[in-house]
C-alpha cells in the first residue's frame, strides 16, 4: 500500500477508530521518565520524547506471569492437575513505539517461537492480540547505535505501521499486512511530503554516524571458541555487579525462572524475568554451577546476545542498539565498547 | 494452541528404593488420560520434566523403554526441593509429566554397528531404556555386538539389578558389572569402570560407544577410547544442566550456543570438542 498522511489534528479520529476494539498504550511522562501507559485521550500523545526507561517488552513478557494454576488439594478429584491460564481477554495498540523496541520483538518472535514444539503460547497469543504503530526517529538520543546492529531510525522491521513526524502532519508507511487495514481511509501522500520524510531519514542517520558505532562483522566470522577464550573478558567482568539492571531494560533480555506458588487450596505457576549474570542462574542442586565466577557469567550475555543468538537465528542479532543498557549500568559497562573488543 | 509448558497429568503406580542408602528411588507413572500416553512417543535417550505441583520440575531421563508400554519408568536422585518432595511420594499420588524433551541417541546411525555402553552411578538411567530398546525382539537384528559396562560405587548402589542379571543370562549382549572394590557377597567384577573398559578393551572398527557417568569417570575413561583408536564422531555422551523451560527458551541450559533441553541432552565427542566447556 502507498504511504499516507495523516494530520495531526485528525489523530483524535483515527484513534477513535482504533479504540473501537483496541486498548491504545503510549509513551507517557512520568516524574522524570517516559513510561508505557493507557492512553487516555489525543492530546496526551508525546512527540518529542527519547525513549520510554524500560522497554515494552512488559507487553509480551511480563515481569512475572500466570501460566497455570491448580487445586492444591489432593483429596480434589481435579485436585493438583494444572490447568492453563485463560488468553488475554483485550487486543492493544501500541502507539508511538520507536523502531528499535519495534524490531526487538520481531527477533524475540525467533526464539519464542522456533518450531512446531518451542511454540510459546503465552508469548503469541499477546503478539497476535498488539498492533505495533512506530515512531520513526528524526533526533536520536547519544547513547544509540542502532544502524550499527542491523536496525535504524526509521527501521520498519516489526512494526504495523511506521509514522514520521513531519511537522503538523505525519506520513504513515503501512509495514505489514495488519497495518493496512487502518491506513485504508487515510489520504495518499504526496511527492513533498515523501521527500520530506527521506531527508529526515538521512539527517538521522547521519547524526547517528557520529556517535560510538560498533561492529559485528568480525564476530560473525570467528569461532565460538576463539571469542570465549579471548583474553579480553579478564578485564570486562571486573567491574560488574551482577545486578541484572541491564538484563531488564533491554528489549531483547528474555532470560526466565519458572516458580510454583501456593497459598492455601490456591496454586500456580508463574514465570518471572531472570538474568543470566545472577550466580544462581545455573547453579545445578548439587552444588556444582557450570557459570561459578562472575567473569563467565558477564562473558555469557554478550556471546549470547551477539554470538550465540546470530548463530542459531540465522544472522539476526540480539541486540537492536537502543542503549538503555549504555544509560543505566549503575558502574558504566558500554556495551559498545565490549562489542568493538569482540569485533577486534 | 498446543501449549509446551503444560504437564500431562500421572499418577504414581509403583515405587522401588533402588540404593542401599535411599538416595534413588526409581517411579513408575501411568498416564491419566489415554490421549496423553498416546502422544507421549518418545525414544532412548530423551528426558522428561517432571513436575511436582507446588514445588516444581525437574528434568530427568527417561529410564523405561517405548517397548515396554505407555508406562513411563524415571530413577531420581534426592537432591533439593522438588525430588525431596518426590520422594516422599507413594503410589496412587497425581504428578505431571513434561515431554519428551532434547534429542535421543543416534539409532540412525547406530544401525548395523557394534555398540559398546559405558555407565556409571546412576547415569545408567536412559542407558536401561537403550539396552531393554536395542535387546526387543523387534530392534536387535538392526545392531551388531552389544557390550554394556556398569559400575557403582557398591552392589547395594548398582541400579535395576532384575534388569541386568537376566542380561547377564543371555548370548546376545556382553554385560560386565562392576563395583569399585571387594566387597562381601559380591562374586562379580571388582575395578573403576575405566580399568574394567581397558580390560575388555572394544574395538573402534565399526562402532558407537554410549558414555555415561560422573564427570571423574568420563576423565579417566576417555583416554581409554583414545588409546584403543576410538575417534569423536564415534562416542556419543549425554550433558545434564540446571533447567526451566526444557524447550530451548529460557537461556539457562546452554554450553555456548547449544542448549542442552533442545540441541542435547545427547552430544557426541565431536560436538562437545567444539563447545565451550561450560558444565
Amino acid at each position: 500500500m502507498a504511504d499516507k498522511i495523516l494530520a495531526k489534528d485528525k489523530l483524535p479520529e483515527f484513534l477513535a477508530q482504533l479504540e473501537k476494539e483496541h486498548r491504545v498504550y503510549a509513551p507517557q511522562l512520568q516524574g522524570d521518565d517516559y513510561r508505557w501507559a493507557p492512553l487516555e485521550q489525543a492530546g496526551d500523545v508525546v512527540w518529542d520524547f527519547s525513549n520510554t526507561r524500560l522497554s515494552p517488552k512488559e507487553f509480551f513478557f511480563p515481569q512475572t506471569e500466570c501460566m497455570m494454576r491448580f487445586v492444591n488439594d489432593p483429596a480434589d478429584p481435579e485436585g493438583m492437575i494444572m490447568k492453563p491460564e485463560e488468553p488475554l481477554d483485550e487486543k492493544r495498540v501500541l502507539m508511538n513505539i520507536r523502531p528499535c523496541d519495534a524490531k526487538a520483538f520481531g527477533v524475540l518472535d525467533l526464539i519464542f517461537c522456533q518450531d512446531d514444539y518451542t511454540d510459546d503460547p503465552y508469548w503469541r497469543d499477546k503478539r497476535e492480540k498488539t498492533l505495533l504503530v512506530a515512531l520513526a526517529c528524526n533526533d536520536p538520543c547519544p547513547q544509540c547505535f542502532c544502524t550499527s546492529v542491523g536496525c535504524g531510525p526509521h527501521s520498519e522491521a516489526g512494526s504495523d505501521l511506521l509514522l514520521v513526524d513531519l511537522g503538523d502532519k505525519l506520513l504513515v508507511k503501512v509495514t505489514s499486512e495488519r497495518g493496512a487495514a487502518f491506513a485504508e481511509g487515510l489520504e495518499e501522500a504526496g511527492e513533498d511530503d515523501q521527500k520530506k520524510a527521506a531527508e529526515l531519514k538521512k539527517a538521522a542517520e547521519d547524526k547517528l554516524a557520529q556517535n560510538l558505532t560498533v561492529g559485528t562483522d568480525k564476530i560473525a566470522q570467528k569461532e565460538v571458541l576463539e571469542l570465549f577464550d579471548d583474553p579480553m573478558w579478564d578485564r570486562v567482568w571486573e567491574s560488574c555487579l551482577n545486578c541484572g539492571t541491564c538484563t531488564f531494560c533491554c528489549p531483547t533480555c528474555h532470560c526466565f525462572d519458572i516458580q510454583d506458588e501456593t497459598q492455601g487450596k490456591e496454586g500456580r505457576r508463574v514465570r518471572n524475568w531472570d538474568w543470566c549474570m545472577h550466580w544462581l542462574f545455573t547453579r545445578h542442586g548439587s552444588g556444582h554451577n557450570p557459570r561459578g565466577t562472575s567473569k563467565e557469567r558477564v562473558r555469557q550475555r554478550f556471546m549470547h546476545k551477539f554470538k550465540y543468538i546470530p548463530l542459531k537465528r540465522g544472522g539476526e542479532i540480539g541486540c537492536v542498539g537502543c542503549g538503555r543498557c549504555v544509560v543505566l549500568c549503575p558502574v558504566n559497562i558500554d556495551v559498545r565498547e565490549v562489542v568493538n573488543q569482540m569485533n577486534a | 494452541m498446543f501449549n509446551p509448558y503444560l504437564p500431562y497429568p500421572v499418577r504414581i503406580k509403583e515405587v522401588r528404593v533402588e540404593t542401599e542408602d535411599k538416595s534413588l528411588k526409581s517411579f513408575w507413572l501411568e498416564f491419566m488420560k489415554p490421549e496423553d500416553a498416546e502422544a507421549f512417543k518418545y525414544t532412548p535417550g530423551q528426558f522428561a520434566e517432571l513436575s511436582v505441583s507446588g514445588y516444581g520440575e525437574i528434568p530427568i531421563g527417561i529410564a523405561s523403554s517405548p517397548t515396554e508400554g505407555k508406562d513411563l519408568l524415571f530413577t531420581v536422585n534426592k537432591v533439593g526441593c522438588v525430588t525431596s518432595k518426590l520422594h516422599n511420594m507413594q503410589a496412587g499420588e497425581v504428578m505431571g509429566v513434561r515431554g519428551p524433551l532434547g534429542n535421543h541417541y543416534p539409532f540412525d546411525r547406530m544401525e548395523g554397528k557394534d555398540i559398546v555402553i559405558v555407565a556409571g552411578g546412576f547415569a545408567v538411567t536412559t542407558l536401561r531404556s537403550t539396552v531393554v530398546y536395542m535387546l526387543h525382539p523387534d530392534n536387535r537384528d538392526r545392531f551388531g555386538k552389544i557390550t554394556f559396562i556398569y559400575g557403582a560405587r557398591t552392589p547395594g548402589m548398582l541400579l535395576y539389578e532384575n534388569e541386568w542379571s537376566e542380561w547377564q543370562k543371555r548370548d546376545d549382549i556382553d554385560c560386565h558389572i562392576t563395583v569399585d572394590q571387594e566387597f562381601p557377597g559380591w562374586e562379580g567384577l571388582v575395578g573403576f569402570v575405566p580399568t574394567v573398559t581397558e580390560q575388555v578393551a572394544p574395538k573402534p572398527d565399526n562402532a558407537i560407544a554410549l558414555i555415561c557417568g560422573p564427570p571423574i569417570m568420563i576423565r579417566f575413561t576417555q583416554p581409554v577410547f583414545d588409546k584403543l583408536g576410538w575417534q569423536p564422531e564415534q562416542i556419543v555422551m549425554s550433558l545434564e544442566n540446571r533447567m526451566k523451560c526444557g524447550i530451548g527458551i529460557c537461556g539457562r541450559c546452554n554450553v555456548g550456543p547449544e542448549y542442552v533441553c533442545k540441541d542435547g541432552p545427547v552430544f557426541t565427542k565431536a560436538q562437545l570438542d567444539q563447545m565451550p566447556k561450560e558444565y
